[in-house]
């Protein structure tokens, strides 16, 4: 954690705190582009005869990517220590592995 | 000689408990492992909505009609709808607004992490007044969620005004039940009640544990215990269903 439990009141004020806020900021205003982004592609992709596959691939990465900063900044797992980081990101390669094995099950038939 | 004692001071330590080799507390720890878990359940949910909608036809093109220079969507039981077609509404307009409500949903939904993470950040600061005004702003946004959530599963109940009359037995049905969908076919409802319900009871405890703590930071209770972590467990749940919502807004209404 960037600031330490010190238990002391430290103002509005108090730069360190200022560059912290205007980084939260910074983060919403990236998830907030995404967003808008994705709603864009959705309302386009008609009109303009974007390919299926490419859309898809679009809107999974984007969401990855705005995951990304919630679980990093606001969850403040980028800033953890690594052996924390890994128990948590390691054990979703088995979200991957239900993925793959519905798909592969649901395209047998 | 004063090293030595310090390693077998320190040794003591490690094994009387209380000792953070993560460098985040027990509570912290629990709470990221809580979230994984929850992470599996709800990833489950959406892979079996994926899996449950490939296994139905997709719509065809001749399911897109204009109908007065105004773009239809024909719903039948046969295909699974394009979600666009089935969220317009929007409140106090009846303009065809396909997705918008669900727009709004996103932004209050992370809106309001933003302000749980602001309320984290002052109570580093031990600044009590800016933790219980940040907290008072998430509680806020988590009731204008659940506002919105229930509004859209009433229209989404209710339906729309001509219904859909089955070809085979000449019924009408209007909205839809768990076992009754005029969107398309039954399962489309049932897994849009139960994920989008799921999140729902997610936020709804959300809110609970906010109320709590927003309490617990106005008596004073943490500024005498000397830190606000109990804020930053809460703020890791809450962060975590709108992590959620964030994959629920591509799977389910996106794509």
């Amino acid at each position: 954690m960037a600031t330490e439990l010190t238990g002391q009141f430290i103002p509005d004020t108090n730069p360190e705190s200022v560059k912290q806020r205007s980084r939260i900021w910074t983060v919403f205003w990236i998830l907030f582009a995404i967003t808008s982004f994705e709603f864009l592609v959705a309302f386009t992709k008609g009109p303009l005869n974007i390919p299926h596959i490419l859309v898809l691939t679009m809107f999974i990465s984007l969401t990855i990517v705005k995951a990304f900063y919630i679980v990093a900044e606001f969850m403040h797992l980028k800033h953890e220590m690594k052996v924390l980081i890994w128990s948590v990101v390691i054990p979703t390669v088995f979200i991957i592995w239900l993925i793959v094995a519905l798909l592969m099950e649901g395209g047998s038939h | 000689m004063a090293t030595v004692a310090t390693v077998e001071q320190s040794q003591k330590q490690l094994w009387a408990g209380g000792a953070e080799p993560l460098k985040a507390s027990y509570g912290k720890l629990m709470m990221w492992f809580f979230l994984m878990s929850d992470a599996f359940t709800f990833s489950a949910l959406l892979i079996t909505y994926g899996l449950i909608r490939f296994s139905h036809e997709a719509a065809p093109a001749a399911a897109n009609v204009v109908v007065d220079g105004a773009h239809k969507f024909i719903f039948s039981h046969e295909y699974w709808p394009i979600p666009e077609a089935v969220f317009t509404h929007f409140p106090f307009t009846h303009a065809h607004l396909p997705l918008a409500f669900v727009g709004l949903m996103t932004f209050i939904l992370i809106m309001s992490s933003v302000t749980m993470v602001l309320a984290v950040e002052a109570g580093h600061r031990m600044h009590k007044d800016a933790v219980a005004k940040w907290m008072l702003w998430t509680i806020l946004g988590g009731f204008a969620f659940l506002g919105s959530q229930a509004w859209e599963w009433s229209i989404f109940i209710v339906g729309s005004e001509n219904g859909l009359t089955l070809s085979e037995t000449g019924k009408t049905i209007f909205g839809a039940t768990l076992t009754e969908n005029e969107y398309g076919p039954p399962a489309f409802a049932d897994l849009f009640f139960f994920i989008t319900g799921f999140h729902g009871t997610h936020v709804l405890s959300g809110v609970l544990l906010n109320i709590l703590i927003f309490f617990n930071v106005v008596t004073g209770l943490y500024e005498r215990r000397g830190h606000y972590e109990m804020v930053e467990k809460v703020g890791l749940y809450w962060h975590f269903v709108d992590l959620v919502w964030v994959f629920v807004f591509t799977f389910f209404y996106l794509v």
